[in-house]
């Protein structure tokens, strides 16, 4: 379907590299534009996006939550250990919640989400594309950017945050429960520390981060999918291809939101 | 701009039509029409271009170079709106059928409705009725297309293409991989359809008896462009050998294995 310049040249160029690249990018950016102009359109179709709310939002849960009681609780540990002779343990609650609500509590779960969301959307619609269900869907005058990715993406837009508030309390009580349980550090203790220096804005500056990780997860799975050929190993190259991409975009983006946000918005 | 039809205007005309796709080129200036009720049948061997000729004139591919005119619109031009007007209009039935997974048969079937017309739930049942009984397939709404044999899958895709009552159909390979009662039942349903309904087709297949069967004329696809074109007699007597070995299914010719 897309034939580029890049095709002509012999592979593992490093020009090939760069223009495919570019042109990945670019077309991202027109499927982009595409999901704001079906928009509208696209939300009216209510039991799609619930459904896809559930398979990303619910389905993703269990998986979060064991990913974020673990993510505290080894907060905790390598946190008291820095902090042994030097800092007083009642900064163990302000430290462990500040790097969940702040960093790891919406990085690790969209890292987390993407593996599984991000395979899934590219798989599913990888084999709808090589089956020729896409081309069956255009040629029957219904767009696959309104019926397959606007449900997606917003679906997985708004669960992201959802996600990551359940994986914030999670983390900060596999935290308290190892600190309480084996560092010798008491609830209230721990509980004090937390409430030290805690902001609001921290935690809506990981919710607002985690609205984009929901959108990067399933365009990219929407994008990769959609544009996979060639049977069985296609979708499977197109399944990598997104799963890899998020983790990148996800940290690349996390980076530049973080300037923005703690340099810019709340400096 | 899309002009409005003429009268003397065939519905479908293809005109040196040239696609690459990637370094490969697939069609070299190609040229075909289709005159309104005919059904044309394009045989040629697997991998000359067929299915993607047939995608150009439904608007999933754009020419290189040339133009595909389709009720006197050329449809790389069209708008996506215009474009929508005129597939309602079209219906297509792919190789593998293409039924929707995540949908029971009778939702594939009914979508075209539910998503084009505003006619009721009760009505749109109906019509899934008639369109499955019209290509024999009797109490499997509720079934999920992979529990459906390859027979059965094309035969409901075939109900789901009729749905919106086209006027031009395009089969890509309707017979391929079904059994010869079941290859049949598909061909006299098409030829039923075009004089019964008046439904312009092309159809693409390398089934000789199926080409027999449903074409007005047969064109055979070689190299990129139209090798020869005739009527079912004509291609039957054609001394022409290139066309000799591929209706008599010979690996002896100038055609040469790949």
């Amino acid at each position: 379907m897309n034939e580029t310049d890049a095709e002509t040249l012999p592979e593992s160029t490093p020009f090939r590299f760069i223009l495919n690249g570019l042109r990945d990018t670019g077309e991202v950016l027109l499927l982009a534009g595409d999901v704001v102009r079906e928009l509208p359109q696209g939300l009216r179709k209510v039991p799609l996006v619930v459904q896809q709310m559930v398979a990303i939002g619910l389905g993703s849960m269990p998986l979060t939550l064991i990913v974020a009681l673990f993510t505290g609780a080894v907060a905790a540990v390598q946190a008291s250990y820095q902090f042994r002779d030097y800092v007083p343990m009642i900064y163990l609650g302000t430290v462990i919640g500040k790097s969940v609500v702040i960093e790891l509590g919406p990085v690790l779960t969209a890292l987390v989400v993407g593996g599984r969301v991000g395979a899934s959307i590219a798989a599913e619609l990888g084999t709808m594309r090589v089956t020729e269900q896409v081309d069956a869907m255009e040629t029957m005058g219904i767009s696959p950017t309104r019926y397959l990715v606007v449900p997606r993406v917003v679906a997985a837009t708004l669960m992201l945050p959802v996600l990551t508030i359940f994986a914030d309390v999670v983390a900060i009580f596999g935290g308290y429960m190892v600190a309480v349980l084996t560092l010798d550090v008491s609830g209230h203790t721990f509980t004090s520390g937390l409430r030290l220096y805690f902001h609001l804005r921290d935690v809506f500056s990981g919710l607002i981060k985690s609205v984009f990780f929901g959108a990067i997860i399933s365009m990219m799975g929407c994008y990769y999918g959609l544009r996979s050929e060639g049977g069985a190993e296609g979708v499977g190259v197109a399944t990598t291809h997104a799963v890899v991409a998020s983790c990148l975009l996800i940290l690349i983006v996390d980076y530049l939101l973080a300037s923005f946000l703690f340099r810019v918005l709340f400096a | 701009m899309p002009e409005s039809k003429g009268a003397a205007e065939p519905d479908i005309v293809i005109e040196s039509v040239s696609k690459r796709l990637g370094t490969k080129p697939v069609l070299r200036g190609i040229s075909l029409s289709v005159a309104e009720g005919e059904s044309v049948v394009i045989i040629g061997r697997s991998g000359t271009g067929k299915s993607v000729l047939l995608k150009h004139v439904v608007g999933l591919m754009r020419p290189d170079a040339g133009s595909v005119r389709v009720d006197g619109l050329e449809v790389s031009e069209l708008g996506t709106k215009e474009l929508l007007e005129l597939r309602k209009r079209m219906g297509m039935l792919f190789q593998g059928g293409a039924l929707f997974d995540s949908l029971s048969v009778g939702d594939n079937v009914g979508l075209p409705l539910r998503e084009h017309t505003d006619v009721g739930e009760a009505q749109v049942g109906l019509v899934v009725k008639e369109k499955l009984h019209l290509v024999g397939l009797e109490g499997v709404e509720e079934m999920r297309p992979s529990s459906l044999s390859g027979g059965m899958k094309k035969r409901a895709a075939l109900a789901r293409a009729l749905a919106l009552n086209p006027k031009i159909m395009l089969y890509d390979e309707p017979t391929t991989g079904l059994d010869p009662i079941t290859s049949d039942l598909i061909n006299r349903l098409i030829r039923r359809l075009q004089e019964r309904l008046g439904i312009t087709s092309i159809a693409v297949t390398h089934d000789m008896r199926s080409a027999y069967h449903i074409a007005d004329r047969i064109a055979m696809l070689h190299e990129g462009r139209i090798h020869a074109i005739g009527t079912p007699a004509e291609i039957q007597s054609s001394s022409d050998p290139a066309v000799r070995q591929f209706i008599e299914g010979s690996a002896e010719g100038p055609l040469l294995p790949t």
